[in-house]
């Protein structure tokens, strides 16, 4: 029986109404982006449910342990304040699990009653809490306020502004700073190898990779050996550029690093797909006097064999997705180039910027589309639509997967959270490469639906 | 047992008022809680002789939820039971929750049982209701009762005018009822006669109008309420005028709070009025 029987096609202006949100916390983001910094811990200023919840999806979906602490908020500490658990806390936290940093974001609850992050983290480093050479960095993470892609820049640009530092005038040539955006940890590691085989000295950060994708050892570390270290995070001030992958989640470190330490920078999308990428290699040449190297001109030639191997399946094919935004319009323009045809896209994080840019990369096929962002473009909104008129396949996340089943439609998981299957940790969707795993991932759901409904006379060996 | 709330703009004279007229109705025998909320804590220092008491939100830091009435309630003029809900310094945490935890305290202990055979208690409210905290005293179930402290000044009329939407809301929903206006004097021209229109508008009474004497300031310096520090002089009369308005009260109303053309309209009338001899 279908799960989510009672939806029906009668979609309803709602003015207040959310129903499975296609969004979560500010704070999910912050503490994701805090486990990118080498020997980090997150520090949640708030109650113990809010670190729980934000834990244990980050665990879900990256199935690795996402270490984190908590100011753990008391009646006491909601009515004078937070300032006596977040100093107990870091006293704790420096003399007990020892990390280099410490990454506070703040909760609703500590946002609410207005707790001054930087003046608790300068009276715990008076109290002697902080031992030398060891960091507290904040950022504000009200979850009543965008999405957790929010929470990840606002983490992001926190290092900049605590970390950041010019040297000296002269920039330093061949360095340049990648904010990658909220990618699965392969990505992380995909956009450094591209940065490296264009022989150039990237700093990417945040930097999951190494650290939500640790080979397993014999011995357990709470800080595995990934992330950016603070040396790195330094010296982002002195580089010859930034490139910030996706406007949402990365935009917002890197305009404060121009006007912090001067370092020009150019924000881009994601680098899903062939043109996506091709964007993010051309505003690599810059720095790196021009040269593509054979090898990742050799990739970008797989892929566009494989691109027009694949097309006669692709061509016409209607999608259904939702997600974040800095994905969703990199998939949207990868999909258009692989002449499918996005039918409707759907984000619960706010900003109508997100419609422009969509509008920009669907050109004149816009009006075909029905886009949405905000509180009430959620999962029943977009279920509402397929009933309305069908889709060929879904890309997003697991929520999707109810959907899915009722309507019997192909699902490619892709974005945050999947939770329901391991493995997409260790594979890039980023780069040319990952447009190929992309590619093969759609085509296998296209054609083992075909196997599963072609009549006996028509099913084929070869295909 | 009759609870009421006080409301007023700030620095009118709620907290002074309140005690006054509770020692009245101490005098008249009446068994009386007064629960102080304001983060200050001086809700109660004229019937307890002094800002000696620990507040409830104190208790609760210091010792944990595991708190008991007696930790947070001290005994004070006529036998009245003083209560200070207490809270945050100023600038941190929040105030408002502060007023939820501390009231929700006091029902869990038993504060209000029958068994402690009040016949009053008595909320005094910080001036600005800024949020729902603040509003805590008048939700369902607490104070059914209001009246506001207020003068024939404009600020004072506004806030007023102002508390009443808030009564108004409450009252949809409960059964907060809105019992007067205390005028409490400040010597301003037709201040009585304002005050009386006023109350009229607002469909509810000026309870009562309390002149302005400097005993009060008097007692005030010596920690005391004015019956308790001169229970003979003319001051001392008029709260007691107050305790008897206020306890033989039978006009509880919804208020229509006023529009503000209305309101500086009023000002204008009586304002511009030559003084009356």
């Amino acid at each position: 029986m279908a799960l989510l029987r009672h939806t029906t096609d009668d979609v309803v202006e709602r003015q207040a109404l959310t129903v499975n949100p296609a969004k979560t916390c500010q704070p999910i983001g912050a503490m994701y982006a805090a486990l990118g910094i080498h020997r980090c811990l997150p520090h949640s200023h708030g109650s113990q449910g809010c670190c729980s919840y934000h834990r244990s999806t980050l665990s879900r979906h990256y199935k690795e342990p996402a270490m984190a602490a908590t100011s753990s908020f008391t009646e006491g500490s909601s009515v004078f304040g937070g300032q006596a658990n977040l100093l107990q806390g870091l006293n704790t936290i420096f003399s007990v699990y020892k990390p280099d940093v410490v990454a506070v974001h703040t909760t609703c609850l500590s946002e609410t009653i207005g707790d001054d992050i930087p003046q608790i983290a300068d009276a715990a480093v008076a109290k002697g809490f902080v031992p030398e050479g060891k960091r507290v960095i904040h950022c504000n993470t009200p979850s009543y306020v965008g999405s957790h892609t929010t929470g990840f820049a606002n983490m992001t640009k926190a290092m900049v502004d605590y970390f950041s530092t010019s040297t000296t005038d002269e920039k330093i040539d061949g360095q340049v700073n990648i904010i990658p955006g909220w990618v699965e940890p392969a990505d992380m590691s995909e956009i450094k190898r591209l940065v490296k085989l264009m022989g150039l000295d990237g700093i990417t950060f945040p930097d999951t990779s190494g650290v939500l994708d640790a080979p397993l050892k014999s011995e357990y570390n709470m800080y595995p050996d990934g992330g950016t270290t603070i040396d790195q995070l330094e010296s982002t001030g002195d580089s010859a550029g930034t490139i910030a992958l996706g406007p949402i989640c990365s935009g917002p470190a890197a305009e404060a690093l121009k006007n912090k330490c001067q370092v020009p920078q150019e924000t881009l999308p994601l680098p899903i797909g062939l043109r996506a990428t091709d964007i993010f290699i051309q505003a690599l040449r810059k720095y790196n006097g021009g040269e593509v190297p054979a090898e990742i001109t050799a990739e970008r030639g797989r892929l566009v064999d494989l691109v027009s191997d694949m097309s006669q399946y692709f061509y016409g094919k209607t999608v259904a997705l939702w997600g974040d935004p800095d994905q969703l319009v990199s998939l949207t323009q990868f999909l258009v180039d692989l002449d499918m045809r996005p039918k409707y896209i759907v984000t619960g994080t706010p900003g109508k910027a997100f419609l422009r840019r969509i509008g920009e990369v669907l050109g004149d096929s816009v009006k075909e589309v029905i886009a949405k962002q905000g509180p009430q473009a959620d999962m029943l909104y977009l279920h509402q639509l397929i009933k309305r008129e069908k889709v060929d396949l879904l890309i997003g996340n697991t929520y999707g997967k109810y959907i899915s089943r009722d309507e019997d439609i192909p699902l490619l998981r892709h974005g945050f959270p999947i939770i329901d299957r391991i493995g997409h940790q260790y594979f890039p969707t980023t780069g040319y490469r990952g447009a190929m795993r992309l590619c093969e991932k759609i085509l296998d759901a296209f054609l083992d639906r075909q196997d599963r409904d072609s009549p006996e006379e028509s099913f084929e060996l070869t295909m | 047992m009759r609870k009421i709330a006080i409301y007023g703009k700030g620095g009118i004279g709620k907290s002074t008022t309140t005690q006054n007229t509770v020692a009245a109705l101490a005098e008249m025998g009446k068994k009386i809680m007064v629960v102080g909320c304001d983060p200050k804590a001086d809700s109660t220092r004229l019937l307890l002789h002094g800002l000696a008491q620990k507040s409830v939100l104190d208790t609760l830091r210091e010792e944990g939820e595991d708190v008991e009435l007696d930790d947070i309630r001290r005994e004070g003029y006529g036998n009245c039971l003083c209560v200070e809900s207490g809270g945050p310094e100023p600038g941190v945490g929040c105030a408002g929750r502060g007023i939820i935890t501390s009231i929700n305290m006091l029902e869990q202990l038993g504060a209000y049982e029958e068994s402690e055979e009040l016949d009053y208690s008595f909320y005094d409210v910080l001036g600005d209701v800024v949020c729902g905290g603040f509003a805590m005293p008048i939700r369902e179930g607490k104070a059914q009762e209001i009246y506001i402290v207020c003068s024939g000044e404009m600020m004072a009329m506004y806030a007023a005018n102002n508390i009443c939407k808030g009564i108004m809301k409450f009252a949809e929903s409960g059964g907060v009822r809105l019992g007067g206006l205390i005028c409490n004097s400040r010597n301003v021209d037709n201040e009585k006669e304002m005050i009386e229109e006023f109350a009229k508008q607002l469909g509810t009474q000026m309870i009562h109008f309390v002149p302005r004497d400097n005993d009060v300031q008097r007692a005030e310096i010596r920690k005391m309420t004015v019956i308790d520090w001169n229970s003979s002089c003319p001051q001392a009369d008029e709260y007691r005028a107050l305790a008897a308005n206020i306890d033989a009260n039978k006009l509880f109303v919804v208020p229509n709070p006023l529009q503000v053309e209305q309101l500086e309209e009023l000002l204008m009338e009586f304002g511009l009025l030559e003084g009356v001899a």
